[in-house]
């Protein structure tokens, strides 16, 4: 079974040390999960890194739009899992860079159709081969969320600064293995609206959720541009929110990066926060 | 001031335009993979279609639909094992004549043909060559687009005089006797002793 | 006569699926429909957050339908609307808790004494969907002017046909000087690609993130234009032709204008 999952010849691969597999979750839909994914595999290719990308949003595939391959999708994890083709096959190589790989979701499967076994199995292989493994989790806590995780050891948490998806990352967060330390990204954050005291700031965010803070996005309509074109902002040199997933990218990397900047906290309306959620300990 | 570097730097069309044209085409790709039964009877109805015209294999043809950059394009691998012609319900090779065979009769070896030297016609088979066809796909239903079919084999056209016809007329009777006496030699399990030649 | 039962559905996650249910669920509340918003997100329940009830839930539709309650125990009645009544989800369990037949009998006896049953339906295709979409005789399939969303939609509007459930869009976060300047599709857009008939065009709108937080429907407050807006949508439900916004009015464009100034 483990056959098509083998290294090709090249023994180089053998020896070097296993990769880095990331899940990105946030238990909310629609918080910028895919784009992040998108993005922060995309910077840390631009430095030099082996990546690869896993879509596994089964059945409601957008990894593969986000970075403008939608049309090279021959073969997609399924198909490799189930030995229709082998990874080689389904491994489509970035359009721009040359060390990012995608390995797309199917579009006319279900979720449940997801081994958590072989999952995990195929997660190992890429580790071998990649230097990261960047895990694109669907919304929901459900199978999706479960075949995601598995075989990953890390996680990024992605919440925008609204009530909803705070609680979703917070239970996100209790459901996922206890010796994990996952870090958190604030996205879409508004900082007029914070001043106002019409949206959460960070610091409200994460007196919750409590998490390492691995970077801070404000909202920029650019991001939609960016996906109209199938072109993540990491690479484009201009764009502040290429910037801040540039940063993230060598936090994770292990650069020394200034702690990313956060706005001062509004306070009142949101003390309803603390009854909500009780503090986590 | 971002948005006026980034147009300055790098005038692009629109990207509306672009995401729909996009969209377009992956949703195009997406209903194909989610309708399998429209593929079958997409299928069905080109193989009937192309065997009206050639002889083919059904069950080594594949269709399948592959998504470039542009379009969406339909692939069809068919392969061929004969032409048909109209008017013909053999197959259209002319049998070569029969050679000239010296008759033997030995009676301690039992070696004379099997058919009295006459050489046994047997169906011409062009080789199963498959047919690739690539139709490039519309959003919209377009009207069939014509089919290119190459076929492999002869290249004969029908006869268009009367004399010809005259003589493909008794091309055809010969062909269908030496079917016959094919089909007699094969019913018999040994080869006659007195097989009687003929000139 | 039972009340329709609608699920508002989007197959993406995040497009305002949650939002829109209890704005055209309050805007038919204030019109005197009776209507009750059933949020059927096990897990991830935020229905009664954005209502602003999270505090006064008891029961949920998990112990309705183990039997550990009856449904009106579970029901919470909105103190704003008269009229308006929600179903929580459970927190703590998962969608397999619930099959698709438990949720629709729910759903149907809900509707035997209201007006309007507004189903919120999870994110995705799945189980969740699916027993969603069980309960719910029409649609309103929420998505956004972005690739993602409109590809999703077309999943669930696919799913929809199969089922031969009628169905309407609702467009959500419109940016019409985006639209202007075509870096965002149009509405016209959207309906094309998805084949299927508008229902309202919903305006990115920095307000709605403020209501949700407070969990006040929008709607509470005639002055906004949202307001206005959800009331329209709730008129085109019952059966009214109301003409669409103008988004390019000035007002709007104006009020618009300041959402992407460097903070």
């Amino acid at each position: 079974m483990m056959e098509a999952f083998e290294q090709p010849a090249e023994s180089p691969e053998a020896v070097r040390p296993l990769g880095r597999a990331i899940v990105i979750t946030s238990g909310k839909g629609g918080v910028g999960k895919t784009t992040t994914t998108a993005n922060v595999g995309t910077a840390l290719a631009a430095r030099g890194a082996k990546v690869v990308l896993v879509d596994a949003d089964v059945g409601l595939r957008n990894l593969d739009i986000v970075l403008g391959l939608e049309s090279r999708v021959k073969f997609h994890l399924l198909d490799v899992l189930e030995e229709k083709a082998t990874l080689d096959e389904a491994l489509i190589r970035d359009k721009r860079s040359e060390s990012l790989y995608l390995l797309a979701a199917a579009q006319t499967r279900e979720k449940e159709d997801v081994d958590t076994g072989l999952m995990k199995a195929l997660v190992e292989t890429l580790r071998a081969r990649f230097d990261y493994v960047l895990i694109d989790c669907p919304a929901g806590i459900e199978m999706g969320f479960k075949n995601a995780v598995a075989g990953a050891q890390h996680a990024i948490i992605v919440c925008t600064p609204e009530v909803s998806a705070v609680r979703d990352a917070d239970r996100v967060v209790g459901l996922l293995p206890n010796d994990w330390r996952p870090e958190l990204i604030v996205n879409r954050l508004r900082p007029l609206l914070v001043k106002k005291g019409k949206m959460l700031s960070v610091d409200d965010v994460n007196g919750i959720l409590r998490l390492p803070l691995l970077g801070v996005i404000a909202d920029e309509p650019n991001v939609i541009v960016a996906t109209n074109r199938g072109e993540p902002l990491a690479l484009d040199a201009l764009s502040e929110t290429g910037a801040a997933y540039r940063a993230i990218a060598a936090k994770i990397a292990g650069e020394d990066v200034p702690a990313p900047e956060v706005r001062p906290a509004s306070t009142g309306i949101f003390s309803k926060l603390g009854s909500l959620f009780g503090k986590r300990g | 001031m971002i948005d006026f570097f980034n147009k300055f730097f790098r005038p692009l069309p629109p990207s509306g335009a672009t995401a729909k044209e996009r969209l377009r085409l992956v949703l195009l790709s997406d209903h194909l993979s989610l309708a399998p039964d429209v593929v079958e009877s997409l299928k069905r109805d080109l193989l009937a279609v192309i065997s009206r015209y050639v002889e083919i294999d059904p069950a080594h043809a594949d269709v399948t639909f592959e998504r470039r950059d542009h379009d969406v394009a339909m692939l069809a691998s068919i392969p061929i094992t004969g032409v048909r012609r109209p008017g013909y319900d053999e197959s259209p090779e002319p049998t070569p004549p029969p050679a000239p065979r010296p008759v033997r009769y030995d009676a301690s070896s039992a070696s004379a043909p099997a058919s009295g030297g006459v050489a046994v016609a047997t169906k011409a088979q062009a080789p199963s060559a498959p047919v690739s066809m690539e139709l490039p796909m519309a959003a919209e239903p377009a009207p069939a687009p014509p089919v290119a079919v190459v076929p492999s084999g002869s290249d004969e056209t029908p006869p268009k005089s009367a004399a010809t016809s005259a003589a493909h007329r008794r091309r055809r009777r010969r062909r269908k006797a030496n079917a016959a006496a094919k089909r007699n030699a094969q019913a018999q399990d040994d080869p006659p002793m007195n097989a009687s030649a003929q000139a | 006569m039972s009340g329709r039962r609608i699920v508002v559905t989007s197959g993406k996650g995040g497009v305002g699926k949650t939002t829109t249910t209890v704005n055209v669920g309050a805007a038919l509340a204030k019109r005197g429909h009776r209507v009750v918003l059933v949020d059927t997100d096990i897990g991830l329940r935020n229905l009664d957050l954005v209502l602003g009830v999270e505090k006064r839930i008891v029961f949920d539709i998990v112990e309705v339908i183990e039997g550990r309650c009856q449904l009106r125990q579970a029901l919470i009645k909105d103190k704003r609307f008269e009229s308006l009544s929600m179903l929580p989800a459970a927190q703590t369990r998962e969608k397999e808790a619930v099959t698709e037949e438990q949720m629709k009998a729910v759903i149907v006896e809900l509707a035997e004494s209201a007006d309007f049953v507004l189903i919120d339906c999870p994110a995705g295709i799945e189980h969740g969907f699916r027993s969603a979409v069980a309960g719910a005789s029409e649609a309103i399939v929420v998505t956004t002017p972005e690739v993602s969303a409109i590809r999703d939609a077309d999943r669930v509007v696919g799913k929809l046909h199969a089922l031969r459930m009628p169905m309407r869009v609702i467009v959500n976060r419109v940016r019409p000087d985006m639209v202007r300047s075509g870096e965002m599709m149009s509405v016209d857009d959207v309906c094309d690609i998805l084949s299927a008939e508008l229902l309202g065009i919903v305006p990115d709108d920095e307000e709605v993130i403020d209501t949700t937080n407070r969990g006040e429907p929008i709607v509470l407050d005639d002055s906004k234009r949202l307001a206005t807006i959800y009331d329209k949508i709730a008129r085109r439900l019952g059966g009214e032709l109301v003409p669409f916004s103008n988004l390019d009015e000035p007002g709007f464009f104006g009020r618009l204008k300041t959402l992407w100034k460097v903070g």
